[in-house]
């Protein structure tokens, strides 16, 4: 029965839209893609213009999107770890502020927050030509923020002087651990880390050859009145503006998730290990926290799938993510509607799969392994 | 008189450090609070840097100095023991204490003093402060769109008929409250349709959809004198036969024309905006997706393999999507799968999207509280007897829903603050009609006014619910 049902559904819906793409005179097939786009977009981390094809936009919309849900995963779980911590702290002031911003920012809808930081807060930064600099090289200005370029020689060098030192950390953390397991001694493995992190690049710079130097913007004229600042990178508001709203937002999400996680450790895991004599931090890195990310990872991992697919919003402020050129602009030029819709469809659904299947990695490795 | 030690404050000259501590804090928030509230500048002869972090350096010190243990005088010991345990939590309570009192006069400037209330006019706004004006001006539009000015009654008579109509359940004795359920979950959501059908839309009083439900409700009332040997064969024709009667033979077309009410002018839903309009949509959004989550819940959990599998299909799809794409797949790609001369209207096509998408949601969030009960209980309700859905209905869901009620409210507030996102499809709610009265040339340059206006209501509409929610999980909780 049931079968026979869905077969006639969907059966009903392929004919009508076949029926309906006849008379409207357009025919299915994804053959649009390989097609001269002809249309420009604002901001792209790839080299792109009009004479690109719709797939090259396609890529643009999909590495905006990916830029700016990192930028806003980076950020939310920084704020979002802070504010939690400080929700459960003794200190009254800090507890009630953290909790103030958490019912404050979750209770507005992102979308009035994308508009109010694009169209109200960020307007109200000066032009090109009155900004100040901050710090004497970066400039944030009403056409986005500027920063300076890193302009390397020899980077390869640097970068494998990085690789060595993580592997050499890692070598260590080994040893160190084994050392212990052991003999019972102890190796302070942070200090030798950072160590390892500072010096070896260092010692890139002075022998290996690198040599690293800033472009600084310059603000040039291009009109009487118009103004624009020449070289370094550019940020354009609207990648600022979104960025911002959807990490303040869903770091009060992961705020609470963290809370909850470690309000889940009961009272005696700390007791017991504070009785067996291991100080306050040791207690938090080696009892509280690896029992605490259980429980923090499952729902931290929704907000950042959450904060992935609202990044769609990007298109209500001109953001040139995925939605915007491709289910906006691209769909307008082409009119074929079922193609670009559920090649929009699928690719978030890819991402919030890849997301979760990775977080599901990493909670299977820290899970605990019963026996 | 002893030596003090003033590296190391202790009880011994308890009186010498506290008077000492509470000045030099005092000084501190005066210093700031000075500052902030009449700009004056009581460390100006110091070099910048120093004038600068000369508050934070006085008040860190009088709290070292008054963070005695045990000191004996209660206040004291509360305030150490909340603000100043250590010297990190000591200079992150000054540095809050001095941002708060930083922050009061320009935002209390901006609010109040040096804002504009008066008026009808841009003119009006010249200070610094907010241009409350503008919002005064444009309320109208704020709360009903573009819904004619004159027929505006209409929405606030619906909205408080439905109001007090879904307060019925306070109100309800002992013997109704047994078919509370019902009314809510059946017979309210068809009043709220029939109101926004006929009142805010203006529909024609008697149209397929009415025919439907008095075929019905008669049917229903006549239903309870069959013998119930036939019941399932009248349920089976006679509906559907009253239905046929009353379209073709009963109401013809001269009797619909006199039956039309004059007073009421069609506002077709493009008109329809504003706050009202958020509360239309979530009220139906949320209406509908509570029951095709909890289908799809327990479809998940069911034991044929392919309901099984749709209902996972389902929710993981939507799921995975933003709601910003399923908008634009039911204003672009929707239409193109329905028969050509079939059309259904923006509105509805609107809340048909969010109501499937926010049932994912629900459905996941039930199968929680699905999962979350023992075996014991599927199993004590079988060895009754009980049959699949008398199970469920007595026995699982009652204590499912319970244990998932505040999962079931944060996804509500989600439903709720999702709403702005169905101007993809034209439609201007709150904030779509924000973004429009921002464009209007003689109203220009007044976008802070109107978002911290519009953030202010769902900022009540939210927390008012989140609140509630909690109050509604702390009623039903038992203890297990």
């Amino acid at each position: 029965m049931t079968v026979i049902a869905v077969v006639l559904v969907f059966g009903f819906f392929t004919y009508n839209a076949q029926v309906n793409m006849e008379n409207r005179g357009i025919d299915f097939g994804y053959g649009f893609l390989s097609q001269e786009s002809s249309f420009d977009v604002q901001f792209s981390l790839i080299e792109y213009d009009g004479s690109h094809s719709y797939f090259r936009a396609y890529l643009v919309g999909l590495l905006n999107t990916i830029l700016v849900s990192v930028i806003g995963i980076i950020i939310a779980t920084i704020l979002g770890v802070i504010v939690g911590i400080a929700r459960l702290s003794p200190n009254y002031l800090i507890n009630k502020f953290a909790a103030f911003y958490v019912e404050f920012f979750r209770n507005i809808p992102l979308l009035l927050q994308i508009f109010f930081w694009y169209f109200a807060a960020l307007r109200a930064l000066p032009l090109p030509q009155d900004a100040e600099a901050m710090f004497g090289i970066a400039f944030l200005t009403i056409k986005g923020l500027y920063v300076p370029a890193f302009i390397w020689q020899n980077f390869n060098i640097f970068f494998y002087s990085i690789v060595a030192a993580i592997i050499a950390i890692i070598v260590i953390r080994y040893q160190a651990k084994k050392l212990q397991e052991t003999q019972g001694k102890q190796t302070p493995v942070l200090l030798i880390s950072i160590g390892l992190i500072f010096i070896l690049p260092l010692i890139s710079f002075l022998i290996g050859g690198v040599r690293l130097s800033f472009e600084v913007p310059v603000l040039k004229q291009l009109a009487t009145t118009s103004f624009i600042y020449e070289g370094g990178v550019s940020l354009p508001p609207e990648l600022i503006a979104l960025a911002l709203s959807l990490s303040l937002y869903t770091a009060t999400f992961i705020a609470e998730c963290v809370r909850a996680g470690i309000q889940g450790i009961g009272k005696g895991q700390k007791e017991a290990a504070a009785s067996i004599g291991l100080t306050p931090n040791q207690v938090l890195k080696l009892v509280v926290m690896p029992q605490a990310l259980r429980i923090i990872i499952p729902p931290t991992t929704n907000q950042y799938l959450n904060l992935t697919k609202n990044s769609s919003l990007a298109a209500a402020i001109a953001y040139p993510d995925l939605v915007l050129v491709f289910a906006g602009t691209a769909l307008m030029q082409t009119g074929k509607a079922i193609e670009i819709v559920s090649i929009t469809m699928f690719t978030y659904l890819s991402l919030s799969i890849a997301i979760s299947l990775f977080m599901n990695w990493y909670n299977n490795k820290i899970a605990i392994q019963e026996k | 008189m002893p030596k003090i030690n003033f590296l190391k404050p202790d009880k011994s000259n308890l009186n010498t450090f506290l008077y000492l501590g509470s000045f030099l804090f005092f000084i501190g928030v005066l210093d700031v609070f000075l500052n902030s509230f009449f700009s004056l500048n009581l460390t100006g002869f110091l070099p910048g840097f120093l004038s600068y972090f000369l508050p934070l350096i006085l008040g860190f010190v009088g709290l070292y100095f008054i963070r005695i243990e045990l000191s004996g005088i209660k206040q004291l010991d509360q305030l150490n023991k909340h603000i100043n345990t250590n010297n990190f939590n000591a200079i992150l309570s000054l540095l809050i204490i001095f941002i708060i009192i930083k922050s009061i006069p320009p935002i209390l400037s901006w609010f109040f003093v040096d804002a504009s209330f008066a008026g009808d006019s841009k003119d009006v706004c010249t200070g610094t402060g907010a241009c409350w004006t503008y919002i005064k001006v444009w309320m109208r539009r704020f709360m009903y769109g573009m819904y004619p000015n004159g027929e505006q009654w209409r929405i606030n008579l619906s909205f408080i008929a439905l109001a007090l109509l879904g307060s019925v359940g306070y109100f309800a004795t002992d013997k109704f409250k047994k078919y509370l359920t019902l009314y809510y979950v059946v017979i309210y959501p068809f009043i709220a349709f029939l109101f926004i059908f006929f009142f805010i839309s203006g529909g024609p009083v008697f149209f397929d959809f009415s025919y439907g439900i008095i075929a019905a409700i008669l049917s229903i009332i006549i239903g309870f004198f069959i013998p119930s040997k036939f019941k399932f064969y009248y349920f089976l024709i006679v509906p559907f036969t009253l239905y046929v009667l009353l379209k073709y033979f009963i109401f013809y077309e001269e009797l619909i024309e006199l039956g039309k009410l004059d007073g009421l002018n069609w506002v077709e839903t493009g008109a329809w905006g504003g706050l009202s309009l958020t509360f239309i949509i979530s009220f139906f959004c949320l209406i509908f997706c509570f029951p095709i989550g909890m289908a799809f819940a327990l479809g998940r959990r069911s034991g044929f393999p392919l309901i099984r599998y749709i209902s996972i299909g389902f929710i993981e799809f939507w799921r995975g999507v933003p709601l910003i794409t399923v908008l634009f797949m039911s204003a672009v790609m929707f239409p193109m799968f329905l028969p050509a001369d079939f059309f259904i209207d923006k509105l509805v096509r609107c809340i048909i999207a969010i109501s499937l998408f926010e049932a994912a949601y629900v459905a996941e969030v039930i199968r929680g509280g699905l999962q979350a009960l023992p075996r014991g209980q599927y199993e004590a309700a079988k060895s009754l007897g009980m049959g699949y859905w008398r199970m469920h209905i007595f026995v699982i869901l009652p204590q499912a829903l319970k244990l998932v009620i505040p999962g079931i409210a944060n996804t509500f507030l989600a439903l709720v603050k999702d709403t702005p996102l169905i101007f993809v499809v034209g439609l201007l709610e709150i904030v779509g009609m924000l973004n429009l009265a921002k464009t209007n040339p003689e109203w220009l340059g007044f976008a802070m006014e109107g978002y911290v206006f519009a953030a202010i209501i769902f900022w009540i509409i939210c927390y008012a619910m989140s609140k509630y929610s909690y109050n509604l999980e702390q009623k039903y909780k038992t203890d297990r």
